[in-house]
């Protein structure tokens, strides 16, 4: 039997023994990469919301921001940060790959590298928004943004109504990755 | 040729891949097509040299924004937004 045509879970099960067995990474390391480093990113968001000075610096460099939170971001692309309005919201999606905000982000998430989500963004964004369960207004504008080339795209998503007087770490907490994405918007 | 914010353009109508191995980052989906410049991103090694391992000249990127309708025939009143190099960008 070929590796093509063996069972992807046992391949997969077998280089990660492998990889531990010579010492190239550890099961430890391994689930620890798996896991999205969101915290930061979410942290990020938060403190955009509470900080006037550091919201202006997000959307102006999203690199020396992301920075700013401790996030690594040497040798990773520029990031950009586009900021949901009460008149524009914002998607993104890589129709020529899946260029992804990885540096705070982690990985993505499998749909996002589906052909299905790549060509649905592009053309029918509502139809696929109201897929997550994300219905906008038709006098929102949705500005579905394509990554494709050398920027990687986050949203600052609108802080939700609800969440007055909130400190920033309560606030961090409702932040998913998707609201970043902008296929969800955050729910207090 | 450089292009400033609000500026309207268009995509050049070029097809690089039916002539041979070509790596290309403007999507299909916008050749031909008016947009308009939101804003430029800076400059980098073009992406069709870098790919080939070949010597890979700055190239000035720009964020340009399309209007649903101007890309699809179902059109609609959103739109969408695409990093294009200056070389792929000409004016109307």
């Amino acid at each position: 039997m070929s590796v093509l045509e063996a069972d992807s879970e046992a391949l997969l099960g077998a280089i990660r023994r492998l990889l531990a067995h010579k010492g190239v990474l550890s099961e430890g390391e391994i689930a620890a990469q798996r896991r999205a480093p969101c915290p930061g990113s979410a942290a990020s968001v938060a403190r955009a919301w509470t900080d006037p000075d550091y919201r202006a610096l997000l959307l102006s460099d999203g690199t020396r921001a992301a920075e700013a939170m401790n996030i690594p971001m040497r040798g990773m692309p520029p990031l950009g940060v586009l900021e949901n309005t009460d008149t524009a919201h914002h998607l993104i999606v890589c129709t020529l790959c899946s260029c992804y905000p990885k540096a705070v982000l982690g990985y993505p998430p499998y749909w996002y590298k589906s052909s299905a989500y790549r060509a649905r963004a592009v053309r029918d964004p509502r139809g696929l928004l109201a897929e997550f369960g994300t219905l906008l207004p038709q006098e929102l504008k949705i500005r579905v943004v394509d990554s494709s080339a050398d920027f990687r795209w986050m949203v600052l998503p609108r802080r939700p109504s609800g969440t007055d007087g909130w400190s920033a770490e309560r606030l961090a907490a409702i932040v998913r990755p998707g609201d970043m994405l902008g296929v969800t918007v955050p729910i207090a | 040729m450089s292009f400033a914010a609000g500026e309207d353009v268009v995509v050049r109508n070029d097809w690089p891949e039916t002539r041979g191995p070509a790596h290309i980052r403007t999507p299909h989906y916008v050749r031909g097509r008016r947009g308009r410049v939101v804003r430029p991103l800076g400059a980098y090694p073009n992406p069709e040299d870098l790919a080939f391992a070949r010597p890979a000249a700055p190239r000035a990127l720009y964020h340009v924004s399309f209007a649903m309708r101007e890309l699809w025939p179902e059109g609609g009143g959103d739109e969408v937004v695409v990093e294009i190099y200056e070389h792929w960008l000409e004016r109307p």
